[in-house]
């Protein structure tokens, strides 16, 4: 009677305990939706090799080249929300990253190798000063961080649109270009980069105490100040990986067409961020993060937004589905439906105690 | 002599007008309003006209309305982002079923209570499953925003003799020299009525005094008895349905409705009621002072368009810089009245 008794409960336990990984869900929804894209046109998921250049070409490249900003946003908005914090002004930092380069590019107009250069260090430099502004304006001063990215979301807008007087700025040069529209080993190159930036970035946080450290900030601040972490340097810091990571986002999106739509690039990008960390397992309450999480989290954000085209939505459409999902989640996450979980998880253990003792 | 007999007229408003550090805000936002006045008066003129402050209430009546109604929330410590989206999906809805021929005041009803569904799935998500404020009202935001999209990404445009538009009929109060009238309009005495119930339902009610409690400490005024899921239910329904009102009036005054409109008015409306002196944690605050928060943005946005020289496009970093430096006014107060 014991024997089958606890088999079956080892069976339930691989069963919760493979639920029971933050991110199996998302796994689930992405297969689902490639699922449905399949039943549209079987051969979704076919990838072809141009015998000329080598490249890559098939549905499933253009997910992962649409995963790259995504993946930007939510790896520095993963951080941040393990500190108990929130980046609400991802969006507007792509916008003013795009804006900043192709101003630059536009009004010195030699299309250079170098002019690319300074156009990303450029980009890259205002949005360390715009994330420095939210780091100090948390950390020193204290103020709540959604309040204090929520100006950020809107000043920062409004500065995308003083850099270019209003105008959707365009610029021509084939360097700048290429980190959207070229090749690397056959992937794209933006996808290249944005994976080995995560991957410099994990092995930073997860290789070094610096995780544990933004772990411990967001699970109890009094006691990691007690313990001897400064809050202040790692609030910063993270504020500031953050929104270089966004502005990275910015170059990534504006690059791939040349042209910075100040009212629209990288709009409701912080819903995205949200959305990937959220589906990645990390809770909105700080603590515990999964950088991995937040990846596939932004995968399948980036099939979502394919697979609403795909089916002939219209694309302006999409923030109210990716609502959905997040109240879903938020639903899941809530105390009130876990301890419905929990108490069926109880039961469990408690069989589980049973078997033991027989 | 009436300086005696005031005190004993109205002690409770005299002693809420002295200045202490809870009112420093709200009469820092009097200063800057009045100041405002005056720099404009002598810069550009025309500033303290009847004209322009006619003007500046027509315009600003929906910002007063959604100001209103965001002082419920932050006066309980939350926050509602949903304002803006709520304003374009339901002025979207009430102009293209007006166009379709439904009766014009069952249309405004309508709009009324899409703002008010929005506020019920926000406070239920927020009371009833612990979700933090902002993110349950971002969820909210953008789900109305992708509605109000799949509605129509185009401009819907209100037919001129529609009952709806009558609410934007200026009428004359008094005549006054060339162009100089004082001239309000249904949506102006709309705003003043909202004000007014807002104020009564806040100041002299047990309702008004749970808000505050829960904004003190939720937990205080759970212990106390206060019925604190009811109440924090009840404000963020208020917000919504302020919002769908703020929609009704704005479709009125423009006659236009779009899917992005209302983009970054949650800003504005969060900044007239930081600027008017609400404390951002909760628990003190005034509506009078958001009134006059919103017509502080109001009148900065005269005073640009007046100026010229400041592109349109750097306003909303004014607001932020603006709202920021209330912010930390705030946090100065705030620390100073815990070390006395």
């Amino acid at each position: 009677m014991s024997i089958p008794a606890s088999r079956s409960s080892t069976a339930v336990r691989m069963v919760t305990g493979l639920f029971h990984q933050p991110y199996v869900w998302a796994i689930v929804a992405l297969i689902l939706l490639l699922i449905v894209n399949l039943t549209k046109n079987p051969g979704y998921l076919g990838v072809s090799v141009n015998p000329a250049t080598g490249n890559l070409s098939g549905n499933v490249i253009d997910i992962l080249r649409a995963s790259a900003p995504i993946m930007m946003i939510a790896v520095g908005m993963t951080l941040v929300i393990a500190t108990r914090g929130i980046d609400l002004s991802v969006g507007s930092v792509m916008a003013v990253a795009g804006a900043v380069s192709m101003e630059f590019m536009n009004n010195t107009g030699t299309g250079s190798f170098g002019t690319a250069i300074v156009a990303v260090l450029l980009a890259l430099g205002i949005s360390a000063v715009l994330g420095t502004l939210n780091g100090i304006l948390v950390s020193i001063v204290g103020l709540q961080p959604f309040i204090t990215t929520l100006v950020m979301m809107l000043a920062g807008r409004g500065l995308a649109k003083v850099i270019t007087s209003g105008q959707n700025t365009s610029a021509t040069n084939e360097s700048f270009r290429w980190i959207a529209n070229g090749t690397f080993l056959g992937f794209p190159v933006v996808f290249v980069i944005a994976v080995l930036i995560v991957a410099v970035l994990a092995a930073l946080v997860r290789r070094t105490a610096l995780g544990l450290m933004i772990e411990s900030i967001g699970i109890n601040p009094k006691a990691a100040r007690m313990a001897g972490i400064r809050p202040v340097g790692i609030l910063v810091s993270v504020y500031i990986v953050s929104a270089v990571l966004a502005g990275v986002a910015g170059i990534f999106s504006t690059a791939s067409v040349m042209t910075v739509e100040v009212a629209k690039t990288g709009m409701t990008a912080e819903m995205d961020a949200i959305l990937a960390v959220v589906i990645g397992g990390t809770s909105l309450a700080g603590g515990k993060f999964s950088l991995t999480g937040s990846i596939i989290g932004a995968l399948l954000i980036a099939t979502l937004d394919k697979t609403i085209v795909y089916m002939s939505i219209p694309s302006s459409a999409t923030p109210a589905f990716k609502a959905i999902v997040i109240v879903i989640i938020c639903l899941l996450q809530s105390p009130r439906v876990r301890s419905m979980f929990n108490r069926r998880r109880t039961r469990v253990i408690i069989a589980e105690k049973e078997t033991v003792q027989a | 002599m009436t300086e005696l007999d005031r005190p004993a007229a109205a002690p409770s408003l005299l002693s809420r007008m002295k200045p202490n550090l809870e009112t420093l805000p709200t009469l820092a936002a009097v200063a800057i309003f009045v100041a405002m006045l005056i720099y404009g008066e002598i810069a550009y003129g025309r500033i303290v006209a009847f004209s322009t402050i006619s003007n500046l209430l027509i315009n600003n009546a929906y910002l007063i309305i959604l100001a209103v109604g965001l002082t419920f929330v932050i006066l309980t410590g939350g926050i509602d982002l949903s304002v803006g989206a709520v304003i374009a999906i339901s002025s979207l809805v009430g102009v293209m079923l007006a166009n379709a021929g439904w009766n014009p005041l069952v249309v405004m009803v309508l709009m009324i209570l899409v703002g008010s569904v929005f506020g019920v799935a926000s406070g239920v998500l927020i009371q009833y499953f612990n979700v933090q404020p902002f993110i349950a009202t971002l969820a909210m935001m953008f789900l109305a925003r992708g509605l109000a999209s799949i509605l129509s990404t185009t401009p819907q445009r209100l037919e001129d003799d529609s009952l709806i538009r009558t609410l934007s009929t200026q009428w004359k109060v008094y005549d006054g020299p060339k162009i100089d009238d004082l001239v309000t309009t249904p949506n102006v005495l709309i705003a003043a009525a909202v004000v007014i119930v807002a104020f009564f339902l806040l100041h002299r009610t047990r309702f008004g005094r749970t808000v505050y409690a829960i904004g003190g400490s939720e937990q205080s005024a759970l212990l106390m008895g206060l019925p604190v899921v009811r109440t924090k239910l009840a404000i963020y329904i208020i917000s919504g349905t302020l919002a769908g009102l703020a929609a009704v009036v704005y479709t009125s005054k423009l006659g236009i409705a779009q899917n992005i409109t209302g983009v970054g008015w949650e800003l504005d409306a969060i900044a007239a009621v930081i600027i008017g002196g609400t404390l951002l944690t909760g628990g003190a605050g005034f509506v009078l002072g958001s009134v006059i928060g919103a017509l502080v943005l109001g009148l900065m946005n005269v005073l640009i368009t007046r100026d010229g020289g400041i592109p349109p496009e750097a306003t909303t970093i004014i607001t932020g810089g603006i709202l920021l430096a209330f912010v930390l006014l705030q946090r100065f107060v705030v620390s100073r009245k815990r070390k006395t």
